[in-house]
């Protein structure tokens, strides 16, 4: 298991990155904590004749809030970003995702970054982003353009990323309600696996425990992860209770189209992304309502 | 396409080390073949199983996922760095040895450095948070059981001498 | 040798002591295959066959042959007229094999084409530029399919897919179901599943022209390994030599490595280089042979209303894959305890091995014994069930009791000693059983489904290979010996020397703690030492649970030897009979008259530099070896087919509680308990190591680990990423409850333990799955019991209850 040759250059700056990227052509890929890539290409699935590292671009590893936004560049580590305490603080669905992302060994060097753009439509950092609706920015020798995350993801390993294009930053918008909860759910054989079935979700509440905005998602069930955004809407103004969350949950995996695999047959993934996709509601408008409730003081 | 050689130049162990790599050189076979640091070693090569893991920059990572190349500036540290000034085995080698938390010792190296860089930040773990530190580094001799109690023994060690 | 003795009355044995080997591997100073690195070495790659079953019909290896770096390109055709047919278990001589295909292959993963370079990529460079021409034929994956008459045969020649098929009668069995007042009837699925160590198999080859001598480095815990490589490559038995201080990172019955060996020793022999063929995990896992048992078994069981077992009928066909290897062997073995540990009079086995175009079966610790057990304990469980019986009520109904031992089972073989009620009582306090019944039953309250498994199983040990000539009557092995040699060098120092690698199982601390024991030694000063093949006493390596009683009996014996040598001196010198030496920490004096003594130092001395000094007869120098036959070993079988097999038997009893996610299906170990008798313990901290492994393999077993095939005749779990082991987080805390029956028939009173844990663990979570899925009205037999298969149960017992 030997990865086939390649070339190799380390980037300084971003700018230097997009440069290789658009002289190296087709065949060039960029490195980021390379916890996905470097398997690929061990296993000759992957095989770069460049590849450009990102690792030590020094503009490329923050982590900020500017705006009503959490701003982490992409080759942010994936154990700092879940233990960064403002992250924890105003967007506590990342740190509580990442706490299903592989091992620690994985996540002290896999990115943010990365992860988004290996776009695996059962990884969590891609569901947390469609979820909130990030906004994903992109570098290039072209210039700068910015898309939201569920217009990244075009298919199980397939983004609309060109290939001279990095992915620069991440931006997840901070919800400023009093009363927010979130959480993150999902079944895997062992803990630290790839997600059979993932499912996560954010709600606001107003003083009266009234659902002032909700958003939920299904990862691992279909193509790409998937955001609700219709069907969060309906909870706008509604009291949540638990046989509304059944039935929304019921309705999002009605309309996913899970594939099939050796772990789970299609017809065990959409059970899946029902109870997951209602426990995660379950558990953010419990976690809201504990909030308001001033029971958790983060 | 015959790949250049890339000059590298990488901390090991507190040495540096100099050397010529091809770009698809992993990091665990330079340490191996080349710095003939035998102690970390090959066992999925894919990521999963943590036997390949070291500290890069102080952080655990798994050694077969990185290229030698992209070491170049940085610092790693191998099981043979673990030892002592004196050479000998560290609290939590010896912590190792006192529960038998191995068999084989093939998984030993990783499991050490995934403990070590757990106890460095958090002295004082739980049974759970030191599961969770070694969740990535398969075993297939111990059931887990006496390398738990290792780190438990080290924790208790380094806490007693840290307060003596 | 019988001397049982309680632990109390040793010196080292059954003491917590470090072993001798954590210093070294805590400092990465293990010495593994992949660190032997000889001047001018090569490496090998391999090109696997992408079909299930094919004919070969162009191999183009030109390009190959072309990359700068390549030094060889092998195919089977040169290798198969080269080397002979690789030896097999059982009487199959059309099943031939070799480690590269010739004109068919026939499983997808299997080695066709070997490539040699400068380095490994360079041979995956090269591996990738091979061309191999396909004709892809019918094939068949299932075990049961592959019997019928029709199906695609594995190997033409031997026409058929049938390795072994015999039926056992033992005991009036037609009686036994005519008279009783109960059956049951059902099937059990053992998932083919295997060790699968963390290090894969490795070989370094080196020839000598010079010396016309075969060096041979290995990851190999294998009996008789060294006179099969010669064969293979046929070469004088002494052609080969197998040095055995290769640390072995883990096997546990797997790593047999003989069809790596051939080929790397043929490509050493033919370039003149050293040669190294270290598989990665994807040949690791579909070309490395290495798969565990694959088992259907059929169970019928007659009992009475009281819940007397009076009689069984097991029909168990395994999978063997494409090849024999050991496979056919692993279901002779659980004849040697066929009955479990129960009272049993009437048994009939009816083992089926049959090819597949599958990865080969290797040996998986156990040998097949805990498939077996597990289909034992689900039979023990729905007697209970069918009877309303208590499980535990049931079990010890039908235990051997501690003072029916020597106990004959039907099939031949005596257990030896046991006191299994007391283990099952002693596991049961400590997991609180009345306490865990009512968390079971609070869980189940609160909607969850919750569920206690038991298991009491045999872990035979000892083994003395009787399946071998009991599956294949030309093969006559009656013996499977082991042996020591105990040397004292001038300086006083104690060496033992002994003939076989180890993969984690402490051999070095057991041979020094015994030599101390029987010297009064401290055993931290005594060195072990492992002799290369050539120079090695015979060893049949460390399988079948038996170095703590042959390793450790043959230590113990040529210790003695040493001890009786210093004794004559001695008495020589001192002017007395032994009978009137005292032997004290290896210094000694005349009973009665401690003044007229003589020191260590001075008996070493003596028998080093002093002939004048020795007694006649005794030989200079002090050094003295031991091989010891399996004790009650040498019996031929019967007729129909019973034979004393195993001659020692530890017990376990496991008691595990599970949770399963009534919504999600994933299953979740909370307590594990493990009642455990294997004897005296030599090393307690190894012992309890093994036994926590076996139980966290067992686990894997029971609910993650499977090579699945597709419908295609693909493996679909070929890496780590599919192949799923278990980690420290699906490990529960594991608590294991000593109790020690000395077996009468060993050194020290010991018995096997390297099996331990694993025999029972899939039984109790299969049982504990069960008493889970019990309230839905639904059962499930079938390993591993992943959370997609719990998922299937449980929504068809829900629309069941719907409807």
């Amino acid at each position: 298991m030997k990865a086939a040759a390649f070339e190799y250059a380390r980037a300084s700056s971003i700018e230097e990155a997009c440069a290789l990227l658009r002289e190296r052509g087709d065949g060039a890929r960029l490195i980021a904590g390379g916890q996905s890539l470097a398997p690929m290409m061990a296993m000759r699935l992957a095989r770069p004749t460049w590849l450009v590292d990102i690792n030590d671009v020094p503009d490329l590893q923050y982590i900020r809030v500017e705006g009503e936004r959490l701003r982490a560049g992409a080759c942010t580590r994936q154990r700092a970003l879940e233990r960064d305490a403002r992250a924890i603080r105003l967007v506590p669905l990342l740190s509580q995702a990442l706490q299903w992302v592989g091992h620690i060994q994985t996540r002290n060097r896999g990115t943010a970054g990365g992860s988004l753009a290996h776009a695996d439509p059962s990884a969590e950092l891609p569901l947390v982003a469609c979820v909130l609706d990030a906004e994903v920015s992109v570098r290039s020798t072209r210039g700068r353009r910015a898309l939201r995350a569920g217009d990244l993801f075009t298919g199980p390993m397939t983004t609309t990323l060109a290939a001279d294009e990095l992915i620069e930053e991440i931006a997840w918008p901070i919800w400023r309600e009093d009363h927010v909860g979130s959480a993150f759910t999902e079944v895997s054989i062992r803990h630290g696996d790839f997600a059979l079935v993932a499912a996560a979700a954010q709600v606001a509440l107003d003083g009266e425990a009234r659902c002032l905005r909700a958003s939920f998602g299904v990862g691992g069930a279909d193509a790409t992860p998937v955001a609700f955004p219709e069907l969060a809407q309906t909870l706008a103004g509604a009291r949540l209770e638990d046989s509304i969350i059944s039935t929304i949950a019921e309705r999002a995996a009605a309309a996913l189209d899970p594939g099939e695999d050796l772990h789970a047959s299609a017809h065990y993934r959409r059970h899946l992304a029902k109870v997951l996709a209602e426990r995660s509601l379950l558990e953010a408008r419990d976690r809201a309502i504990a909030r308001r409730a001033g029971q958790i003081r983060q | 396409m015959t790949p250049r050689g890339h000059r590298i130049s990488v901390e090991v162990n507190g040495h540096l080390h100099e050397g010529e790599v091809p770009a698809r050189l992993t990091l665990v076979d330079w340490l191996r073949d080349e710095l003939h640091l035998s102690g970390t070693h090959v066992g999925c090569e894919h990521g999963i199983c943590g036997a390949c893991s070291v500290l890069f920059d102080g952080e655990a990572v798994r050694s077969c996922l990185m290229f030698a190349v992209q070491a170049d500036g940085h610092r790693v540290t191998t099981v043979e760095g673990l030892s002592g000034e004196d050479g000998r085995p560290g609290e939590l080698q010896d912590a190792f040895c006192e529960t038998h938390a191995l068999q084989c010792g093939y998984c030993t190296p990783g499991m050490l450095i995934a403990a070590h860089a757990l106890l460095r930040e958090n002295p004082h773990p739980t049974e759970a948070e030191i599961r969770e530190a070694i969740g990535g580094n398969l075993c297939r001799c111990t059931g887990y059981q006496q390398i738990v109690e290792a780190i438990e023994h080290a924790a208790a060690k380094l806490v007693e001498r840290g307060a003596r | 040798m019988a001397s049982a003795a309680a632990p109390g009355e040793f010196r080292y044995i059954g003491k917590r002591r470090r072993t001798k080997e954590g210093p070294r591997f805590v400092q990465g100073r293990g010495r593994y295959v992949a660190d032997v690195a000889l001047p001018g070495m090569k490496h090998v790659a391999l090109v696997m066959s992408p079909h299930p079953s094919a004919r070969i019909i162009a191999i183009r290896t030109e390009a190959a042959r072309a990359l700068p770096g390549v030094r060889y390109v092998l195919t089977g055709e040169e290798f198969c007229a080269a080397t002979d047919s690789l030896q097999i278990g059982v009487d199959a001589p059309q099943v031939r094999r070799y480690a590269l295909a010739h004109e068919v292959v026939r499983y997808a993963g299997e080695w066709v084409v070997a490539i040699v370079a400068d380095s490994r990529a360079l041979a995956e460079d090269a591996a990738e530029l091979v061309e191999v021409e396909y004709e892809p034929l019918p094939f068949v994956v299932d075990p049961e399919r592959a019997l019928a008459a029709d199906a695609p045969l594995v190997h033409a020649a031997h026409g058929s897919n049938v390795l072994y098929h015999r039926r056992f009668v033992w005991g009036p069995v037609d009686e036994a179901f005519a008279g009783a007042a109960h059956h049951i009837a059902f099937r059990a699925v053992w998932g083919r599943s295997s060790t699968v160590p963390i290090e894969t198999f490795g070989v370094v080859a080196r020839w000598d022209p010079g010396t016309e001598l075969l060096d041979v480095w290995a990851s190999i815990q294998m009996p008789k390994f060294p006179d099969q490589v010669a064969r293979a490559l046929r070469l004088p038995g002494n052609a080969v030599r197998v040095h055995y201080d290769v640390d072995v990172g883990g096997s546990y019955g797997g790593k047999r490595g003989l069809k790596h060996t051939a080929l790397a020793g043929y490509l050493a022999m033919k370039l003149g280089a050293p040669m190294r063929l270290i598989e990665d995990r994807l040949e690791n896992m579909r070309g490395g042979d290495a798969h565990g048992p694959d088992r259907i078994f059929d169970m019928g069981a007659a009992f009475d209303s009281d819940g007397t077992i009076r009689a069984l009928r097991i029909r168990a066909v395994d999978d063997a894959g494409a090849y024999t290897g050991r496979a056919p062997l692993q279901l002779g073995k659980p004849i040697t305890a066929i009955c479990g540990p129960y009272r049993i009079a009437a048994i009939e086995y009816e083992p089926v091995s049959v090819m597949t175009h599958k990865t080969p079966q290797e040996a998986v610790r156990g040998f097949g014994q805990s498939p077996t057990n597990f289909a034992l304990e689900r039979m023990m469980d729905r007697v209970a069930a069918y009877l309303g019986m208590d499980r535990i009520a049931l079990r010890r109904h039908n235990l051997i009791r501690k003072d029916e031992f020597p106990y004959r089972i039907p099939s031949g073989s005596a257990y030896d000693s046991g006191d299994y009620h007391t283990v099952l009582d002693k596991a049961l306090a400590a997991i609180d059983y009345p306490a865990l019944v009512a968390e079971r039953d609070t869980a189940r309250r609160a909607g969850r489904l919750a569920g206690i498994g038991i298991s009491t199983c045999l872990e035979p040990s000892g083994g003395n290979a009787a399946f071998e000539i009991l599956f294949n009557p030309k093969n006559e092995t009656t013996t499977w010996m082991d042996s020591c040699l105990v040397r004292i060098d001038l300086a006083g120092a104690v060496t033992g020397v002994i003939g076989t690698s180890s993969s984690g199982q402490g051999h070095e601390t057991l041979v020094s703690t015994v030599i101390g024991e029987v010297l009064e030694r401290d055993p931290a000063s005594i060195r072990v030492a492992r002799a290369d093949s050539l120079s090695a006493l015979p060893s049949n390596s460390p399988v079948g649970s038996r170095m703590a009683i042959m390793l450790g009996g043959a230590a113990a014996g040529a210790a003695r030897k040493i001890r009786e040598a210093l004794i004559a001196i001695a008495a020589h010198n001192l002017d007395c009979s032994v009978e009137k030496i005292d032997y004290r920490d290896g210094d000694v004096s005349v009973i009665g008259d401690p003044s007229r003594k003589m020191t260590w130092d001075q008996l070493v001395e003596i028998a080093h530099r002093k002939y004048h000094r020795l007694p006649p007869g005794l030989e200079p120098g002090l050094q003295a070896k031991f091989v010891w036959e399996v004790p009650t070993g040498g019996g031929l079988p019967t007729p129909d087919g019973r034979v004393q097999m195993y001659p020692c038997y530890a017990f376990e009893a496991h008691v595990v509680y599970v949770e399963i996610d009534p919504d999600t299906a994933r299953p979740e170990l909370r307590r594990y308990v493990c009642g455990h008798d294997c004897g005296v313990m030599i090393n307690p901290d190894i012992v309890h190591g093994m036994t926590y492994g076996g139980i966290a393999h067992g686990i894997g077993a029971a609910l993650y680990e499977k090579f699945a095939y597709t419908p295609d005749g693909q493996l679909a779990s070929g890496t780590f990423m599919d192949y799923l082991i278990p980690s420290a987080l699906e490990v529960p805390a594991l608590t294991i409850v000593d109790h020690c029956t000395p077996s009468p028939l060993t050194t020290f009173g010991q018995k096997g333990s390297g099996e331990a844990g694993y025999l029972g663990a899939p039984a109790a979570i299969a049982n504990a799955v069960n008493d889970a899925l019990a309230p839905l009205g639904t059962t499930l037999d079938t390993l591993p019991m992943t959370p997609h298969e719990l998922w299937r149960k449980i929504s068809a017992a829900r629309a069941t209850a719907r409807s």
